[in-house]
């Protein structure tokens, strides 16, 4: 247990250490990681979400992109989500209309394709979007999942 | 947090499944502890990044809305022997990296 305490102070401190040189401007941070939109996950519209984390406030319905989930999630705090799109993509992102906030995950694909699948918790019924960035333009599609049990807070 | 991620993959024609999974709370801290009623700290992954051969092929951001114990699958081109480079940073700070091979 000490020992762990030792370890865990060590990389906190190392943490720290990485968290003044991007302050200073010594790194990018995107260089190390995407650095997280806060105000893209604080949003509390869809529309607002996704402008904060893509770029773009609206997306188009289209066919290209496949949104696979269950119809009934008796666990709403662990849902099984699959985006999918076709083509090249330049970001994928999940949303969930009826969260209180609507952006679940976003990732900026370099190379990777468009494919997503990931658990997601979901506080009531609603649906759950998958977006799709391609070419600037954000393509999305819906599919409602009833949950019976919510998994946000509790 | 070491050894929090482990990673799978599966070579499909010219791309690979990746597939990890996180040990990570996601405690997004709007919950409250039942016996002392204390709030519950806020601990979720924000950041995620994978690589392939040190070239990032997918790098986002997650909410503590993605369930606890994170899963993750996405699909990089990719072949048998490739090295798989997944790391995730928290709010706290915290981080850890694994690496596998296809």
């Amino acid at each position: 247990m000490q020992s762990n305490r030792r370890v865990f102070l060590k990389g906190s401190l190392a943490a720290s250490a990485v968290g003044v040189a991007v302050g200073a401007g010594l790194l990018t941070p995107r260089a190390v990681f995407a650095a997280w939109p806060e105000a893209a996950y604080k949003a509390k519209s869809v529309g607002d979400a996704l402008q904060g984390a893509m770029g773009v406030g609206s997306a188009a319905d289209s066919a290209d992109v496949t949104v696979k989930a269950p119809d009934i999630a008796e666990n709403g705090a662990v849902v099984p989500v699959t985006v999918e799109g076709k083509g090249a993509a330049e970001a994928i992102a999940i949303l969930v209309e009826g969260n209180e906030m609507p952006l679940v995950c976003n990732y900026d694909l370099t190379g990777a394709a468009a494919y997503l699948s990931t658990r997601i918790k979901m506080g009531k019924t609603s649906n759950v979007i998958g977006v799709v960035k391609a070419g600037g333009k954000l393509m999305q599609a819906k599919k409602e999942v009833k949950v019976t049990i919510g998994g946000c807070g509790g | 947090m070491a050894g929090s991620i482990k990673i799978r993959a599966s070579v499909a024609g010219d791309m690979a499944e990746v597939k990890c999974l996180i040990t990570h709370p996601m405690e997004p801290g709007n919950r409250k502890d039942k016996t002392t009623g204390a709030d519950i700290t806020p601990k979720f992954i924000t950041e995620v990044t994978a690589e392939v051969n040190g070239k990032v092929v997918l790098a986002g951001n997650m909410s503590a809305a993605v369930s606890k114990n994170p899963f993750l699958s996405f699909k990089a081109p990719a072949k048998a022997g490739d090295k798989i480079k997944v790391s995730w940073k928290d709010n706290t700070g915290e981080s850890d990296s694994e690496e596998a091979a296809v």
